[in-house]
């Protein structure tokens, strides 16, 4: 028995330094140390391809600093000499300080009839022997369109490589609601931002897209039949298709991680509950039973065997999770206002708004919030003010995509997993709900 | 006394044990200084005397508070700790008073109904009166507290008469929508206006209201009647909103 006291309080010792350690690193900083990257601007061999290479460099740039896992080389630390190819490259002069670089890209990006070509290079700074990592070649239309679809693509090469295994996200989309056009219509941009452009125009309020993990679906909640119901639309044929209609305030669909279920909030029994059904929307099933509001379910993306929803069974709206059939239910917060579930990819953490002292007179805004679902513990990602709601994950489980009011109106910000490295992405319009493609 | 010799060897190996393991927790865990008691929490009433008064009438709004530093009233502002003070607003209103201390924030509400001077009785005054005509004068909508669906025990006398108008017109189609505020979530504010939707079409029903005459839909926050960001506005937009036919 002593024995065993003995043994418990000698695991306490051990674990406490544990705990107090800072456990979002772990979670989202893969491969430890920040890898030291140069990315010198393309070698272009005449001027016409000028502005492409521009909007090429910044992109790359922007793709590989948005990533989260370099340390980015300034710029005006680098080498006068432009360098287009691997023999142009001094490694002594890029491997020591001012630049001091351990990884370098680069590579020459030229336009000829019409066809935009552009090689690109990783060096391994520091090994002379044998430093090339990745040597690529792309080919595209020459347009400003291409030149950032290749820099992604280059940019989530080198990711990919040096990322733990991870890959990027410079190729995903972000789908979120804008009243741009004067109703509130499902939209798309970039993952940076660009290229922001309507996907549906119904006229009517549509509200929290959700993109299939297939890329090829888009699912929301709409009032273009009166009430609220779901909304199917195809990115493919860019319409909507056929969806059942479940009556009721019918809203919130998230896709399983599988595409083959989707779990959504409906008031068809004359009380909103969460349901399941199908990706048809057969096989409908009931998953809770208490009076007041139930909304906004999301899976956990790595089993499909949970569900995280928000609801005000006990007053105020609050974080629950259970089995996805509807057993094993548990609450995760304690206080407040929590609302808006999303839950990372690795099924490690759930980020959520939640205010957390709320009343009137009360101090704090709605903010985002990460919370290790195993521990239930939690950190504050957002201190800026404003409103910031809609928390949603990009594939690669390192940012977060959400909206925010800091600026005076309803925008679309992302940051990295940790809170760090705030970006805004829209600046026209009223823009919300936004959610981050799965690939 | 070989057992007896590992008797004493285990014992002076646990003492040892228990020595150092006490003496590694104490640096782990410094003791923490005596904790000061919790400064309490605040309390506030507030009343309001008569509940309901004839628009131009007074009344009297009564309050008093406990372990508060700082007590402030919607619409009137920073006032004493406990007092009161004569009111005559011309609509019905919900005072609020908030209540902060060391110990934390309270806040108290007080309803006070204002009846509009009796108008002419619609149908006598016009009894080719159009059946929307009617309904925008006798249906009175019904609003809520804060993150709730529950009908106000003062409502439902509002119910009563809007029952009563519909089971004399069973001809009427009609819709409740359900409103919320501008605070906090998009789709957990749609459920809730559902929620308060069906509370008055179930109260409907209880009071004899035909079902097939009511439809339901829920507009969240999607639709607000008022949008600055202010108690008052946001009173408004709490609300059941009846409207003559269905969609």
């Amino acid at each position: 028995m002593k024995r065993f006291v003995v043994l418990a309080a000698v695991l306490f010792a051990l674990v406490l330094p544990a705990l107090s350690q800072d456990w979002i690193r772990t979670g989202t900083g893969v491969g430890g140390e920040k890898i030291r990257l140069a990315v010198a601007d393309f070698k272009i061999p005449s001027a016409e391809a000028d502005a492409l290479d521009k909007t090429f460099n910044a992109v790359l740039f922007n793709d590989l600093h948005q990533a989260g896992i370099f340390d980015m080389v300034s710029k005006s630390f680098y080498p006068l000499a432009a360098i287009g190819a691997p023999a142009d490259v001094r490694l002594d002069a890029w491997g020591a300080p001012p630049p001091n670089a351990a990884m370098l890209a680069f590579g020459n990006l030229a336009v000829r009839a019409g066809t935009l070509q552009v090689q690109g290079w990783l060096f391994d700074v520091k090994n002379a022997q044998n430093p090339q990592v990745l040597a690529k070649q792309y080919r595209e239309s020459a347009t400003d369109e291409n030149a950032r679809l290749i820099a992604h693509r280059f940019a989530d090469e080198i990711i990919f490589r040096l990322g733990g295994g991870l890959s990027g996200i410079a190729e995903t989309k972000i789908y979120f609601i804008s009243s741009r056009t004067g109703h509130k219509e499902v939209w798309a941009m970039d993952y940076d931002g660009a290229g922001q452009h309507p996907v549906t125009r119904l006229g009517s309020i549509s509200l929290g897209p959700r993109v299939s993990p297939d890329n090829s679906r888009v699912a929301f909640a709409s009032f273009f039949k009166g009430g609220p119901n779901i909304a199917m639309w195809s990115l493919e044929l860019g319409r909507l298709v056929q969806f059942p209609s479940f009556g009721g305030t019918t809203l919130s669909p998230a896709w399983s991680s599988d595409g083959t279920r989707i779990a959504f909030s409906s008031s068809r029994s004359g009380d909103p509950e969460i349901y399941v059904c199908d990706q048809n929307g057969n096989n409908l099933k009931r998953l809770t039973a208490y009076h007041g509001p139930d909304v906004s379910p999301v899976w956990n993306p790595k089993t499909n065997a949970q569900i995280a929803w928000v609801s005000g069974r006990t007053g105020l709206p609050q974080i629950y999770i259970m089995d996805s059939d509807g057993t094993n239910v548990q609450r995760v917060t304690d206080q407040g206002y929590a609302v808006s579930p999303s839950w990372s990819p690795n099924g490690q953490f759930l980020a959520f708004a939640w205010v957390r002292h709320y009343g009137p007179g009360a101090p704090g805004a709605s903010d985002i919030y990460l919370m290790d679902v195993a521990s239930r513990q939690w950190v504050q990602l957002t201190h800026d003010g404003g409103r910031n709601d809609f928390p949603s994950w990009s594939p690669d489980g390192r940012h977060i995509v959400y909206q925010s009011t800091r600026g005076g109106s309803e925008q679309i910000w992302s940051m990295l997993a940790d809170g760090s490295q705030q970006t805004q992405l829209t600046f026209t319009g009223s823009n919300s709900q936004p959610n981050w493609s799965w690939k | 006394m070989k057992h007896r010799k590992m008797k004493w060897t285990l014992l002076v190996l646990s003492l040892a044990a228990i020595v150092v393991i006490g003496g590694c927790k104490k640096k782990q865990v410094p003791s923490a200084p005596p904790a000061a008691p919790p400064p309490p929490q605040p309390r506030a009433t507030l009343s309001v005397s008569p509940e309901s008064i004839d628009r131009g009438g007074t009344a009297t709004l009564t309050w008093s508070t406990q372990d508060a530093t700082s007590v402030t009233i919607d619409g009137i502002g920073s006032v004493q700790p406990n007092g009161s003070q004569q009111v005559s607003p011309s609509t019905s209103t919900t005072y609020h008073l908030t209540a902060q201390g060391p110990g934390g924030y309270v806040d108290a509400t007080a309803r006070l109904t204002v009846v509009p001077p009796p108008a002419t009785p619609p149908q006598a005054a016009a009894p080719e009166e159009s059946e929307d005509a009617l309904f925008a004068q006798s249906v009175k909508d019904i609003y809520f507290d804060y993150d709730r669906y529950d009908l106000r025990p003062g409502d439902q006398a509002t119910i009563d008469a809007d029952a009563a108008f519909f089971k004399a017109h069973p001809s009427i189609r009609f819709t409740i929508e359900g409103h919320c505020d501008e605070r906090g979530s998009t789709d957990y504010n749609l459920a809730l206006g559902d929620n308060r939707a069906n509370a008055a079409r179930d109260a409907l029903i209880k009071a004899g209201v035909a079902a097939s005459q009511i439809k339901v839909i829920s507009y969240g926050k999607e639709k607000p009647f008022c949008s600055e960001s202010t108690e008052s506005c946001w009173q408004q937009n709490r609300r059941d909103h009846f409207v003559y036919g269905q969609k």
